[in-house]
């Protein structure tokens, strides 16, 4: 596995991933506030590991109206044992919400991909909950560039 | 844009238990609500707020969307098929209008 | 320092990219094959009084993912407006109850090749005439239609449609024809001259400097070869008209008119300069 600079973050912080992100500099309280709610409101109080999902996103954005995303988490995608939901959000947006999908056994895997608007460099989050009720989390910063010509 | 667009790839067949890849499109503003216009009042959101797919009536994916979602929502994901039948999508916008597209699989 | 000598200097942000932060990459080594099957002319060797030896298709010098939205033609956004021109293609507009497939038939047969050659020698209007233009003429002499207003919906949407008929057909544009030369002459001054309060002309960025950045936007030779092209800035399909009058704005001048003589001297002088490189309509750019 290639260990990235997101991986290094996500590892090392463990279960304890979301107070890490809850001190990342200039992260405004408000943002906070948004971001900690929907978590709770999607996880229902499980404290998010890392692994088993990995968000996919470009380290630099050539504009963030247009940013793609992947998602990809490990299971047998069986109903007793899949990935119920995957959340994204984007800490820096004027709302953190961006989208949740929503996936079944007929799935066969959990992987999706879409795009997003991102309005400046920020950390996406990717939260995935499984059937059994158990919460992993992935973190990616992407970097959203101002072009030249007008923005 | 006139009337948001459905665009949905589904291969035609498969073989039973083969998970494929689906990929869709519509298009859409998606206005987001934080925009304003040229004398500085806002523009009402107005974007697809939720996309479901079925096969044979069956849930097999649906995702909820925020105005971060991208103009032209885009969405790829994969469905595991153990027999023909039909993909049914749609895309409800805020303003209550539903559009759909239906697609055939052979599963051999 | 280099750059703290530049700094009082510059006008704006944009000075500071060219007057040559220096950072500078070269294009991506790529190839560009949409939906893993056309592989499309992206570098050709100049024709005769270019200024450089190769010309360069600006996919090359966009990230990994831009490039990549462009070989997909489903995840390419602009093929909705594709699947909408089809659809105006075919639908019968104006007092003549005609439309454009009354007398052109399948789009695929007819129109193949026909953009790459655009704009083209008009008689008639005694100018040359793009592919916006060749449009109105029909709707107005033909099917009794209402011109377009510039970058109507409808108007991108034909456009690219039939520009897309010709995908990977090189360009080449006729500059025997009647006084096309002397329109491309004229699209050369243009060209070189600076306008505006930043005093930049077409030629500073995408000749000059190309290659380089300007603040995070990797400079490409400035091609029009993917017009109309869908760019993410605006997540919208951008025809070559409006994408000049944003140029010209962001140097700051008067923005010249959709279709006035100057931009279509500069459209006759622009789309020489990417002699060669195959069609790409439309294209993803940033």
């Amino acid at each position: 596995m290639i260990l990235t600079r997101r991986r290094a973050l996500a590892l090392s912080a463990g279960a304890t991933t979301l107070a890490v992100l809850g001190f990342a500099p200039g992260r405004p309280q408000a943002a906070t506030e948004a971001v900690d709610q929907a978590l709770k409101a999607f996880t229902g109080g499980a404290a998010p590991v890392s692994g088993r999902i990995v968000l996919d996103a470009p380290e630099i954005a050539e504009n963030g109206n247009t940013v793609p995303v992947s998602v990809s988490v490990e299971s047998p995608m069986t109903a007793d044992d899949h990935v119920a939901a995957v959340m994204f959000l984007a800490e820096g947006n004027p709302t953190p919400a961006v989208a949740t999908f929503h996936f079944t056994p007929l799935s066969g895997t959990a992987v999706a991909t879409t795009r997003i608007r991102l309005a400046r460099t920020q950390n996406v989050i990717a939260i995935a909950k499984m059937s059994n009720g158990a919460v992993f989390m992935d973190t990616k910063q992407v970097k959203v560039t101002i072009g030249g010509c007008g923005g | 844009m006139a009337t948001p667009k459905p665009r949905v790839k589904v291969p035609a067949k498969a073989t039973k238990g083969e998970v494929i890849t689906i990929k869709t499109l519509i298009s859409h503003d998606m206005e987001s609500g934080q925009r304003k216009d040229k004398d500085g009042k806002p523009i009402p959101r107005k974007i697809i707020n939720r996309f479901t797919c079925t096969f044979n009536g069956q849930p097999v994916f649906a995702c909820d969307m925020a105005p971060a979602i991208s103009a032209n929502p885009y969405l790829e994901f994969t469905a595991k098929v153990m027999e023909s039948g039909t993909f049914t999508f749609t895309w409800v916008d805020d303003d209550g209008s539903v559009y759909t597209a239906d697609n055939t699989i052979a599963v051999q | 320092m280099r750059l703290r000598t530049i700094v009082p200097m510059a006008v704006g942000i944009l000075a500071v990219g060219l007057a040559g932060a220096g950072l500078r990459a070269d294009p991506v080594e790529d190839k560009l094959v949409i939906d893993g099957e056309v592989e499309l002319v992206t570098r050709a060797k100049a024709p005769e009084g270019h200024p450089f030896d190769e010309v360069v298709s600006g996919w090359h010098y966009r990230t990994d993912e831009t490039r990549a939205l462009q070989q997909d033609s489903f995840a390419n956004p602009a093929m909705l407006y594709v699947e909408r021109g089809a659809e105006i293609w075919k639908t019968v507009q104006g007092a003549a109850g005609k439309s454009c497939a009354s007398c052109h038939g399948d789009a695929a047969e007819s129109m193949k090749g026909v953009g790459a050659h655009y704009p083209k020698w008009n008689a008639a209007a005694g100018k040359p005439v793009n592919l916006e233009l060749q449009v109105d003429a029909c709707r107005k002499n033909n099917m009794q239609a209402e011109p377009y207003k510039f970058d109507h919906a409808d108007q991108k949407a034909l456009v690219t449609y039939i520009k897309h008929q010709s995908l990977g057909a090189p360009v080449a544009v006729d500059l025997t024809q009647g006084a096309m030369q002397s329109w491309w002459d004229k699209g050369k001054d243009l060209y070189y001259t600076r306008t505006g309060q930043l005093n930049l002309s077409c030629a500073s960025c995408h000749e000059q400097n190309n290659g380089k950045y300007i603040r995070a936007d990797h400079l490409s030779q400035g091609n029009v070869n993917g017009f109309p092209t869908y760019r993410l800035k605006d997540a919208d399909v951008v025809s070559l008209h409006g994408r000049l009058r944003g140029c010209v704005r962001d140097t700051r001048a008067t923005t010249p008119k959709a279709f006035s003589d100057d931009l279509i001297a500069l459209e006759v002088y622009v789309t020489w300069r990417g002699t060669g490189l195959a069609v790409e309509t439309p294209a993803v750019r940033h």
